[in-house]
């Protein structure tokens, strides 16, 4: 499915003291399937944005086209259907999760759908081997689960109304390394599977990088940046002057190239770095990719 | 509508108000409320409004944030003059349908009530527009202390206080972050008869509760690593002192009091 | 040195009761673990999450005692319910969410609590109030209401609300992990001033690699035991096994390890871009 953003404007408590612009002309188009990055400090308005794409925020100006339909005009679509073609995540999502047990509360999207039970049961199955809960936890309450597992639960809720769409608000914080990894390889493997359009909203730049086509980068409520990570990392200075980083090992190949190495620095991970340096070094300092 | 509400709001201006001892606010808005009950004509109406009105100029407060205020209560004051025009008894009968009179005295009655009303409103609201809330926690304690020795706890009356104060703002952002989240999967919360709309509150209620618990505990286990052990042997940084702008403060507060009930 | 921890064979386990009051089941959290730590050092404690390193920071303070074995804070047993206060003022405390440990509206007024609770005189905590105000840079916001700032600010203005109280030991429990980098960047150079400029001793506990590489011991732990030990520079050049236990490298000592992997003659001993650049360079030098 394909999102169209179109000058796109959204100010907090219009008219009184504490007004606030949160997002000021954004434009985006983002194709169908495309697995898309958005990136950007606290407060530069990417969860806003999000908030939009599915009927929570209405802009204050500019229109939001899901599939060519404008979502705020009733006669083209409903919003019940955008919310559940548009599956949001919201941060610590394991903090809403309310039902008795896992399977209850990973069914209460489909069901809210009005899906009959096998189809809800099916969803349900689904949706939890997707982010690796296997049949045995189905009854156990999702109070009783480590934090990690919790937060997939979470996931699985929004996963099991089979959205075109799926959106995630920053899905890795407070996890250690390895958790970080599990739900980033779960995300990324479901846009592969289901073919489905993914946002990932981060600051961290070293988890995106690994995994997206796509990074769009905000800074006070502006699109900042738009391109391929690769691109992205070459304006090393403007990211940080917003705040964010590039990877630290595209500073290393800054540096080694600044020496006088002749190799590739547009690299994006620790791995492909290695490659590189120690092609290099066994052909003499020859570059590879030449 | 929650936004509305500007009982419990603080508007900082840094005023001649605004610098009062806290308890010197909260004891007058107790004996500007005693007078309200007291006054039993237009013209102390009229008094206090304008009285009310030079207090919201001294504490610069916009008008138009107080009146925004009064739209909270909108339903309350039609409920108020509706039920006293055609409800109370009354000897000039103006309009007449079926069993339905509307009175000279209802409609008398009406207004008093509603000048009762609104200026009780605006007058307590302006205490806390004026007054930051943990110096009402403080003052409200300091005024307390007294009646500790019969067992009245005012250092955990105004702890509790305090503490809701601090974190009502971040279980209200935690709402509405809950319900967005419900919403993005699909809940409902507008349709439906009542049994169905209490049933959409669960998904909200419960994690909720649970988010409230946590940080209970959370905050509990932080107090207490803070060396937090009750009232006892506590001392404060800001202790209040009364000044004499307090007792000029004070003073005029007595003279309209005696003034409204006399007239 | 003087020591300010001593751990002894400590054990601590969590029980979850059934509707009888027996034990149903129980987690090891803490297993027959032993640490020492001197005064003004810099410890991190890294360990994914349930290693035991959240429960291990309880215990530095006498939220919890152990079950076994003892622990010895300046000396004074955490099980000695008379010196409790005498503990938790010696060993302050950090906890993850900002949130969760402002007690006061006003942010001068949260600092001023743990002093407030030792019974203090009023001048005495204004100016502890002011100097602690000062260290963690939040002079300019004492008159803010907390719910306006910003997590990092948040989480300093706890930092000063433990200073106040004039600590030797300051305990982090995964005081970034709610943090945006810029907050956890702010959070981290005030815990590298004190432990620089007040010479207090510092337990770092996170699960953020980069923020164990200054300092001057890392602890891993892993099911309530340490299973590595030693400078940054040690803990780290052992890629494989930070991998094995979940964690990561640096990316720079990481690059070293893939190298290395690719048989280039490389040491792992590395921490920084800077180093791994250097090594790098020196052999591109010698073809």
């Amino acid at each position: 499915m394909a999102i169209k953003l179109e000058n796109l404007t959204y100010t907090y408590n219009p008219g009184t003291p504490f007004e606030k612009k949160a997002m000021s002309d954004v434009n985006i188009h983002i194709p169908k399937g495309q697995f898309v990055g958005l990136i950007g400090h606290t407060g530069s308005g990417k969860s806003t944005l999000i908030q939009h794409l599915n009927g929570l925020i209405k802009p204050t100006s500019g229109n939001i086209y899901i599939n060519g339909r404008n979502i705020h005009n009733k006669d083209e679509v409903s919003i019940k259907d955008v919310r559940q073609q548009v599956g949001l995540v919201f941060q610590y999502p394991e903090y809403q999760l309310f039902e008795m047990n896992i399977y209850k509360d990973v069914a209460f999207g489909p069901e809210n759908m009005g899906l009959s039970k096998e189809e809800v049961k099916e969803r349900v199955h689904k949706a939890l081997s997707m982010v690796n809960i296997g049949e045995d936890m189905f009854d156990k309450s999702p109070f009783e689960l480590s934090g990690g597992q919790k937060r997939r639960v979470a996931i699985a809720g929004v996963l099991a109304m089979e959205p075109e769409i799926l959106i995630l608000d920053e899905p890795t914080a407070g996890l250690d390394p390895k958790g970080r990894e599990e739900i980033l390889g779960q995300v990324s493997k479901m846009h592969e599977e289901l073919g489905i359009t993914v946002i990932l909203v981060s600051h961290s730049m070293e988890d995106v990088a690994k995994y997206v086509d796509r990074l769009v980068v905000m800074k006070g409520g502006k699109v900042e940046l738009d391109g391929i990570p690769r691109e992205i990392f070459n304006h090393i200075e403007e990211l940080e002057d917003m705040g964010l980083a590039a990877p630290q090992i595209r500073y290393i190949m800054e540096e080694l190239s600044a020496k006088g190495m002749d190799v590739k620095k547009d690299i994006l991970t620790v791995e492909e770095a290695a490659d590189i340096i120690a092609s290099y070094l066994k052909k003499g300092g020859i570059r590879s990719d030449s | 509508m929650i936004r509305d509400i500007t009982i419990g709001q603080y508007y900082p201006t840094n005023s001649y108000i605004h610098r009062l001892d806290p308890r010197v606010k909260i004891l007058s808005t107790f004996a500007y409320i005693i007078s309200l009950f007291l006054i039993d004509n237009y013209i102390g109406y009229l008094i206090v409004a304008l009285f009310i009105y030079t207090i919201t100029k001294v504490a610069k407060i916009p008008l138009k944030f107080i009146l925004k205020g009064l739209k909270a209560i909108f339903i309350i004051v039609l409920f108020t003059v509706i039920l006293n025009v055609f409800m109370a008894p009354g000897e000039t009968i103006l309009y007449e349908f079926g069993k339905v009179k509307v009175t000279l005295e209802g409609i008398k009655l009406a207004i008093r009530m509603v000048s009762r009303l609104v200026l009780l409103i605006i007058g307590s609201s302006l205490m806390t527009l004026t007054t930051s809330p943990i110096e009402l926690t403080d003052g409200i304690e300091s005024l307390l202390k007294p009646f500790s020795k019969i067992g009245v706890p005012a250092h955990e009356i105004a702890m509790m206080m305090s503490i809701s104060l601090r974190f009502i703002p971040i279980l209200l952002e935690e709402t509405d972050k809950i319900m967005k989240a419900q919403m993005a999967r699909g809940a409902d919360f507008e349709s439906g008869g009542i049994i169905k709309r209490a049933k959409a509150l669960i998904p909200i209620l419960v994690p909720l509760f649970i988010s409230a618990f946590r940080r209970a505990d959370e905050l509990a286990m932080a107090m207490e690593a803070r060396c937090y052990r009750g009232g006892e042997n506590r001392t404060r940084m800001k202790e209040l002192r009364y000044e004499s702008k307090d007792y000029i403060a004070l003073s005029i507060m007595a003279i309209l009091v005696v003034v409204t009930i006399l007239i | 040195m003087e020591r300010m921890v001593e751990a002894r064979n400590i054990t601590f386990e969590y029980h979850k009761y059934n509707d009888e009051g027996n034990i149903e089941e129980s987690f090891t959290a803490l297993d027959n673990m032993s640490l020492e730590i001197e005064k003004g050092e810099f410890v991190v404690i890294l360990g994914h999450n349930g290693s035991g390193k959240s429960t291990f920071a309880k215990h530095l303070n006498a939220i919890l005692t152990p079950m076994k074995g003892f622990l010895l804070v300046k000396g004074i047993n955490t099980k000695d319910e008379e010196k409790i206060w005498d503990i938790r003022q010696t060993a302050g405390m950090v906890f993850q969410n900002p949130d969760n440990q402002i007690v006061a509206t006003i942010v001068d007024e949260d600092i001023a609590f743990g002093p407030e609770n030792l019974g203090i005189a009023p001048d005495e905590i204004r100016r502890r109030v002011d100097k602690a105000l000062e260290a963690v840079e939040m002079t300019d916001y004492k008159d803010h209401s907390p719910n306006h700032l910003s997590g990092g600010q948040k989480q300093r203005v706890a930092i000063a609300g433990v200073l106040a109280m004039k600590p030797e030991c300051i305990v982090f429990d995964e005081p970034t992990a709610m943090l945006d980098p810029i907050g956890r960047q702010e959070v981290l150079n005030t815990i590298y001033k004190l432990n620089k400029e007040e010479d207090i001793t510092i337990i770092h506990i996170t699960h953020y690699m980069q923020e164990a590489i200054n300092a001057d011991r890392v602890i891993v732990m892993e099911e309530g035991k340490i299973v590595m030990e030693g400078s940054p520079r040690e803990v780290f050049s052992d890629v494989a096994k930070l991998k094995e236990l979940g964690l990561d490298a640096p990316d720079a000592t990481t690059l070293a390890y893939e190298l290395k992997k690719r048989g280039i003659d490389i040491s792992t001993e590395i921490l920084s871009t800077q180093e791994v650049v250097d090594a790098i360079w020196r052999l591109s030098s010698k073809i």
